[in-house]
């Protein structure tokens, strides 16, 4: 099962080493890593998406708290919440296909950001599987470059994390 | 506060003063450029001494069987670069047993970090994974803080080593030196009490099992849970084992306890283990030496209740249904007196039966061997030094098949006698443990029990013990083999004895001279309880003694279970 684990941690020197260092050390799958420092800039806040058995997760989560930097772990995925990726793709747009891939864009509300005569740069958000999605509908010998951000996610409601 | 709070002070006097606020007692350490500045502040003060060993391995190990044997926090010191690679050895090991230590290195001044400077290693990157915590101080400001976090980080929750990496630079630097009673850490607060509705649950189910056993770990000589433990298990009157680690937690003497469980535990053990409806597994972690293949376990029906300080410990390995999660002691201590208000008894019925078929499993006389072999059986010196020395006495070990035998024939009585490297596995402990231990302990009595092959891996060290005269009996048992390598080559292998005979050996005798010692070699049986005796007579009191017994070559550690089979699978020494 894929897993979006939230953590806010202290934001010292080698925090994130701490973090990538157990998931290798311990032979845990990382399909994604964010951090970031939080508005009180003594806190980290990361986002690790996973997949694991519920043992696995279980063991990732007790592992994750044992870190004496982590101050707070959740497993978002247990609750609703929220998940967003930021992706900027480099395409050709040239001829018939310049105007195909300004509504293709428009369908997934993308933003063209950058434009040349012979390329688009489009800023997409969304789910991953959104992002994906944008992918497999344009031709793929159209892409010149994605950058993607790994997913961020929030609980919804009332329910946060924080210290 | 001892010291002046308005003085300004160096980054090395305060690394000096924060050890002495500490309380203490023993550094053992190594110099080198990166800690001049602190060698010399150590110079200076006569609040604790300091050990100069010969490798810094040998350092971190006499630190971390300091800790052991004494449950506080043993401090080494150690210069950058090759002085940490040293020393990770010693880290690591600690680490797996969850042992408190300290750890102060050395680092190339802060403007050098990163460039390659000579004896640069990237300190807190090399120890992070076998550390419970890690620190690189770059300000001097934050030294004695750093310092008072690494002490308490060591010892509390779960225990392990800290390391504190201080640039060169840093120890010059000059600031106003507090000493903080303590230090308050938001993202560290280990848990001490149990739930108690997990406590009343494990109660009732302790009360209404059938055929109860009690699983005993490290935890409880590392939570000074002894006597909560004993107490439990006597009002009970439920059998019990110990762990490798735990041995000495519950007394090996008592009829109560089955003996050590695992790979090389007791048929008893290990049957009981095996066929219990109700485990109370209490500060231990269910690992692949002690319980075998986790799916043979799990065949059997059994509800487990699991006592641990670190819930990651908890349902890692084997599913558990009632997890508590605290310190030991405290949540033994809760069982006890819901025990003691609790209307039901435990079933006398199902309980006297539960006893008929463990004695049954004991009649096996697991641990039997030949006592009228000409050559020495490695299994019989230890039985003599138990003997000898009335089950007394502090015993570290190598690792290997000397170390079961340790395990399994001496029979420890009381917590923190026991120092081995059960999680690491860790060959060259034994010399550097004992050193330690006797430090902490002068006037106890010290054996290392080893093997040819494991005493070489830190001989050095025994220059150390001449020069602090460190009194300990080494009891080798010399097979000229790895024995444990051979053991599983023998059985796995076809005999094909690959690279684990012992050539060209020292002549010990000469050796232990050389270092300033006494050296014994014992060839007959007969002869090896008058060489102990004499060993820990009056008359070699103060003096290191070398014993090199020249032990059975063929002698093979049983029972024994093989790797990925279940706990109830033995290998038994007549079955050969």
């Amino acid at each position: 099962m894929r897993h979006i684990i939230s953590l806010l941690m202290e934001n010292e020197a080698g925090a994130l080493s701490r973090v990538a260092g157990l998931f290798s050390a311990r032979a845990y799958n990382i399909e994604s890593l964010t951090v970031a420092p939080t508005e009180d800039a003594t806190l980290s806040r990361m986002t690790i998406v996973t997949i694991g058995s519920e043992d696995v997760i279980e063991q990732i989560t007790k592992q994750l708290n044992k870190l004496v930097d982590v101050i707070k772990v959740m497993d978002l995925t247990e609750g609703r919440h929220i998940e967003r990726e930021l992706m900027l793709v480099k395409v050709k747009a040239v001829g018939l296909g310049r105007e195909e891939m300004k509504r293709t864009a428009d369908i997934f509300r993308g933003r063209i950001i950058d434009v040349t005569d012979s390329t688009y740069t489009i800023e997409l958000t969304g789910t991953g599987s959104k992002l994906d999605a944008f992918l497999e509908a344009i031709d793929p010998a159209f892409i010149i470059e994605t950058v993607r951000t790994g997913a961020s996610g929030i609980g919804r409601g009332e329910r946060s994390l924080k210290v | 506060m001892i010291f002046s709070q308005f003085m300004e002070a160096t980054g090395a006097e305060i690394v000096v003063r924060c050890l002495a606020e500490e309380g203490v007692e023993f550094v053992f350490g190594y110099p080198g450029g990166a800690v001049l500045n602190i060698y010399d502040e150590i110079f200076k003060q006569n609040k604790f001494k300091h050990v100069l060993v010969r490798h810094e391995q040998a350092a971190v190990h006499a630190a971390d069987a300091y800790a052991r044997s004494t449950g506080r926090v043993g401090v080494a010191l150690v210069t950058s670069g090759p002085g940490v690679t040293n020393a990770v050895t010693g880290i690591a090991t600690a680490y797996m047993d969850s042992v408190p230590i300290v750890v102060v290195t050395g680092q190339v001044p802060t403007p050098a970090i990163g460039l390659d400077a000579f004896q640069e290693v990237d300190t807190v990157g090399i120890t992070r994974p076998c550390v419970k915590h890690n620190f690189l101080v770059k300000d001097v400001k934050d030294l004695a803080a750093t310092m008072k976090k690494a002490f308490i980080i060591a010892a509390t929750g779960r225990p392990g080593p800290v390391v504190v990496d201080v640039p060169k630079d840093v120890t010059a630097h000059l600031t106003e030196f507090v000493y903080p009673a303590t230090v308050e850490m938001r993202s560290y607060n280990p848990v001490v009490k149990g739930h108690s509705g997990q406590l009343k649950r494990a109660v009732q189910m302790l009360l209404e099992a059938k055929r109860p056993m009690i699983y005993a770990g490290g935890g409880v000589v590392l939570g000074d849970a002894s006597a909560q433990l004993v107490e439990l298990t006597r009002l009970l009157g439920f059998p019990i084992t110990n762990t490798l680690m735990g041995l000495g937690g519950y007394p090996a003497t008592d009829r109560q306890n089955l003996g050590m469980l695992g790979m090389h535990g007791t048929y008893e053990a290990n049957m009981a283990m095996q066929h219990c409806d109700v485990l109370l597994a209490v500060g231990a972690r269910f690992d692949d030496r002690v319980i075998g293949n986790p799916e043979h376990f799990a065949r059997e029906q059994r509800r487990i209740i699991h006592i641990d300080v670190d819930p990651s410990s908890i349902s890692k390995r084997v599913k558990v249904d009632v997890p508590i999660v605290g310190d030991v002691q405290n949540v033994l201590t809760e069982m006890l007196s819901l025990l003691k208000l609790a209307k039901e008894k435990p079933d006398a019925a199902a309980l006297n039966a539960w006893w008929t078929q463990i004695e049954l499993w004991r009649s096996k006389n697991c641990l039997n061997y030949n006592r009228n072999s000409p050559i020495i059986k490695p299994q019989y010196v230890v039985e003599k030094l138990w003997e000898v020395t009335k089950g007394d006495a502090f015993v570290t070990s190598d690792v290997g098949q000397h170390q079961m035998w340790a395990a399994q024939y001496y029979k420890f009585d009381k917590p923190r006698r026991w120092i081995n490297s059960g999680g690491l596995g860790t060959m060259g402990v034994g010399l550097p443990y004992a050193m330690g231990v006797q430090l902490a302990h002068p006037d106890a009595q010290v054996a290392c029990i080893t093997g040819e092959s494991s005493i070489q891996m830190c001989i050095q060290e025994l220059s150390t013990c001449k020069q602090y005269r460190i009194p300990i009996k080494v009891v080798t048992l010399n097979n000229r083999y790895m024995g444990m390598v051979r053991q599983w080559q023998e059985f796995f292998y076809g005999s094909r004895y690959a690279e684990s005979y012992m050539e060209s050996l020292p002549d010990f005798v000469k050796l232990a001279e050389a270092y300033g010692h006494v050296g014994m070699r014992i060839d007959k049986p007969e002869d090896v309880e008058a060489a102990l005796k004499e060993a820990f007579s009056p008359a070699l009191k103060e003096r290191l003694v070398f014993m090199d017994f020249q032990t059975d070559q063929t002698e093979n550690v049983f029972p024994m279970v093989e790797g990925g089979k279940g706990l109830s699978e033995m290998i038994l020494a007549e079955e050969l």
